[in-house]
């Protein structure tokens, strides 16, 4: 095992732009490896970077300028995509199929407004806390910690919750975590009157959520920005800040991988008994897992919280667990670059292409069909078709492409081995 | 426990340590259940009428959640696939009979009986023939062709048809509500003691007990149940002596639509019902499912009594209730439990999954 993963390791820089260009072959190969293999990145960081400064010529370019998302579609786009890449460590990696990965999304929100809002009237404390006044009452943290904060809650959430039942095995685990899922959006909602004390606000959801930002003093010394919602380049902040944490998640992601967590995770996903026999520890392997892409999905939840600058129940149902697991096959279960691009695009085709592409079909055919209505339709539909034409997604990851071509797999429909 | 400690010579806190599951877990789930107990008798003790009218309620609940729930136990049993698509294929199919019913056969409270007699039966056997149709479609387009595909492969797939017949039923009849006239009339067949049972009570398991029958006398006693069963327990062993496996699971799919199409009718009869309706009680008739034991039709049966029970209880009972705001909360709580506590459910057997 590790000696193929060794000989698989400089498979995995193959990620969009780096591999299969031919024409420019004999240059190409010339340059050295590390550059070959961080250019196309940086390249893409560049222009990911630079986004927020040419947007707006983009979207005036006739026709095709619709198709360039808006900014602030831009940063909803790359939190899911940051919570999808959180799931593909659970699902890619270690095959632990999530439906309820939203409840992770709930409790990195719920987190943000707990420690950063005016929802605990009771008490004042403050840390750290950035553009507001310091007796405004509530737990008012610094964005910076609550990130962290939501990341680590959200982790113990996802062991507490994977400890009863990672014990159990494929479609059940799948059942259980969807209980999950379904269960904690109710208490969210009913968590108003919890023998009267209000935890959640119920149906109102917590809202204003505090800003991220970093304060006076940092502002007078270095001229960064006091606090994000109140500055008048608001969208930009959320935009890189949000570039930053996703570079983040796919790093520790990608290092994750091929670390010796990565390779029993791995091990697991491909033959639970095997990986058990020479020694894996199943529980505590698992339960890295789910606590990891929980850690994940935390982070992206209380970003997104403050971004909206609200928590409401109404935002954690079922179908976006979907929706996120769509990305995932989408792109390549178990690889992180296809798991990007998958985000991207779908997320992109659920906050504005979708309602784009209805609006041109509508005026080319003169018809009058709301697209975005039937969005989960349309996801259904691409799952799918993925999993009879193209099970290894986008772009697939070697090794799973491997096993579902030789058919690696303890468990066939049938559970009879070939 | 003999043998357990046999089985481990090392010291016995050690032991303790390594191996505390099997004991404490059962302790712990036989807590539960006697809090239960406890909180059902108090009930009760306190209010006699309320609990058997309630029980009455969750008695014709818990009928139709087994009709749904037996679709899912007859595909379990047969593909190891939790069908996500079931539920929506039940709302689908509800829709279909409310169109029967309000334009096909216009049938309102002021038609005769015979007339709503005839136009239900009529309407009871489209549905189920339409309901199968669905179900055969949806495995001959999907599942069939993943057969030696992963398991989560197929369950995946699952969950992209269950969004797609629930879009199918969007775009056919929007997100309104659909309602149909109260066809059963809602008057007393008896009263005792103050605790009323209806007619449109007594009509759900009309309809469903010989359901029941007839399906298990199909499974049971005929060459085709007889098909059934062998594929469900080893599908190559079965193929081998001549039974052509596909069919046979053509049919336990069948089957499974015909089911929903009966629950749907009788879930109609007294529900609002509209695209999305079918996903959470799918949800829930599965619990119901899992709970009986998946793959044990008698446990799907028993299990969606049970949880059709627990829902009219909480909703119903007045003492230390949690309330309808937290029936789904404790529906899939229940999942949960049963699936870490006894994950073979009450009447199934142990499964790897369960371990």
């Amino acid at each position: 095992m590790t000696e193929t993963r060794k000989q698989g390791g400089p498979e995995r820089a193959r990620h969009p732009g780096a591999g299969g260009r031919r024409p420019l072959g004999g240059a190409w190969a010339r340059v050295p490896a590390p550059v070959r293999r961080l250019l196309p990145l940086a390249l893409a960081l560049a222009v990911a970077v630079a986004y927020p400064y040419f947007v707006g010529d983009l979207r005036g370019f006739g026709v095709l300028g619709d198709f360039f998302p808006q900014l602030g579609s831009v940063v909803i786009i790359l939190v899911f995509t940051m919570m999808a890449v959180g799931l593909n460590i659970v699902v890619g990696y270690s095959g632990l199929l999530d439906l309820g990965y939203v409840a992770f999304y709930a409790a990195g929100a719920y987190t943000a407004g707990w420690f950063a809002s005016s929802h605990f009237q009771q008490v004042t404390v403050h840390l750290g806390s950035a553009g507001l006044s310091p007796d405004t009452a509530g737990i008012h943290f610094s964005f910076w910690l609550v990130l962290l904060l939501a990341g680590v809650i959200t982790a113990a959430a996802g062991i507490i919750i994977g400890l009863p039942t990672l014990r159990l095995r494929g479609d059940y685990l799948a059942i259980v975590t969807l209980g999950f899922g379904e269960i904690i959006p109710q208490f969210v909602r009913n968590g108003d009157t919890l023998k009267g004390f209000n935890l959640t606000n119920g149906t109102f959801g917590i809202n204003p959520i505090d800003s991220p930002g970093f304060g006076e003093t940092l502002n007078d010394a270095v001229g960064l920005p006091v606090s994000f919602q109140q500055s008048f380049e608001r969208e930009r902040l959320f935009y890189w800040t949000i570039l930053a944490l996703i570079l983040l998640t796919v790093f520790c992601s990608v290092r994750l991988r091929d670390s010796r967590l990565g390779r029993a995770w791995i091990a697991i996903r491909e033959d639970e008994t095997a990986a058990a026999a020479m020694g894996v520890p199943l529980m505590r392997t698992k339960t890295w897992a789910y606590a990891i892409g929980a850690f994940f999905g935390g982070i992206a939840g209380a970003f997104y919280a403050s971004f909206k600058s609200g928590a409401f129940p109404s935002d954690f149902y079922f179908n976006i667990s979907v929706f996120l697991l769509c990305m995932v096959i989408f792109g390549g279960m178990g690889s992180v670059w296809g798991v990007l691009a998958g985000g991207i695009v779908l997320g992109w085709l659920n906050v504005e292409g979708l309602a784009v592409i209805g609006r041109k079909f509508n005026d080319a055919a003169g018809t009058n069909i709301e697209v975005a209505k039937y969005q989960f339709g349309i996801y259904g539909v691409i799952i799918v078709l993925m999993m009879l034409f193209r099970p290894t997604g986008l772009i697939p990851e070697q090794r799973r492409k491997r096993e579902l071509e030789e058919g690696v797999h303890d468990e066939s429909l049938y559970g009879v081995s070939h | 426990m003999a043998t357990q400690t046999g089985q481990e010579p090392r010291s016995s806190i050690a032991a303790l340590l390594r191996r505390p599951r099997p004991r404490v877990v059962s302790l712990i789930g036989l807590g539960f259940v006697a809090l239960l107990g406890v909180w059902l008798v108090v009930n009760l003790i306190k209010e006699p009428r309320d609990f058997f009218t309630v029980f009455l309620i969750g008695l014709t609940t818990g009928s139709v959640y087994a009709l749904v729930a037996l679709g899912y136990t007859l595909v379990y049993g047969i593909l190891q696939l939790i069908n996500f698509a079931h539920g929506d294929v039940f709302a689908l199919t509800g829709l279909f009979a409310s169109t029967l019913i309000l334009s096909t056969f216009n049938l309102t409270e002021a038609t005769a009986a015979l007339g709503i007699v005839g136009g239900l039966v009529v309407t009871a056997l489209a549905a189920m023939a339409f309901g199968a149709l669905v179900n055969v479609t949806i495995e001959r387009i999907a599942y069939r062709r993943l057969r030696r595909a992963p398991r989560l492969t197929v369950l995946i797939t699952a969950i992209g048809m269950s969004f797609i017949v629930q879009n199918i039923a969007l775009a056919i009849y929007d997100v309104n509500y659909r309602a149909v006239p109260r066809l059963i009339p809602r008057s007393d067949v008896f009263e005792i003691g103050g605790v009323h049972y209806q007619w449109n009570k007594l009509f759900v398991l009309l309809l469903t007990i010989p359901v029941l029958i007839a399906l298990t006398w199909l499974v049971t006693s005929t060459r085709q149940g007889k098909a059934m069963r062998a594929t469900s327990q080893d599908p190559d062993a079965a193929a081998m002596v001549g039974i052509d496996v596909d069919r046979t699971i053509s049919f336990a799919f069948a089957l499974a639509g015909a089911l929903a199409g009966a629950g749907a009718l009788l879930f109609l009869l007294q529900f609002n019902m509209r695209y999305d309706t079918g996903f959470e009680l799918g949800l829930i008739a599965f619990t119901a499912a899992v709970l009986g034991g998946i793959g044990n039709l008698t446990g799907a049966v028993l299990g969606a009594v049970i949880i059709g029970l627990i829902q009219a209880f909480n909703e119903g009972l007045s003492w230390a209730t949690p309330g309808s705001d937290w029936t789904r909360a404790i529906v899939f709580g229940v999942l949960i439990a049963i699936l870490v506590f006894r994950p073979e459910g009450l009447l199934g057997e142990r499964t790897p999954e369960g371990q």
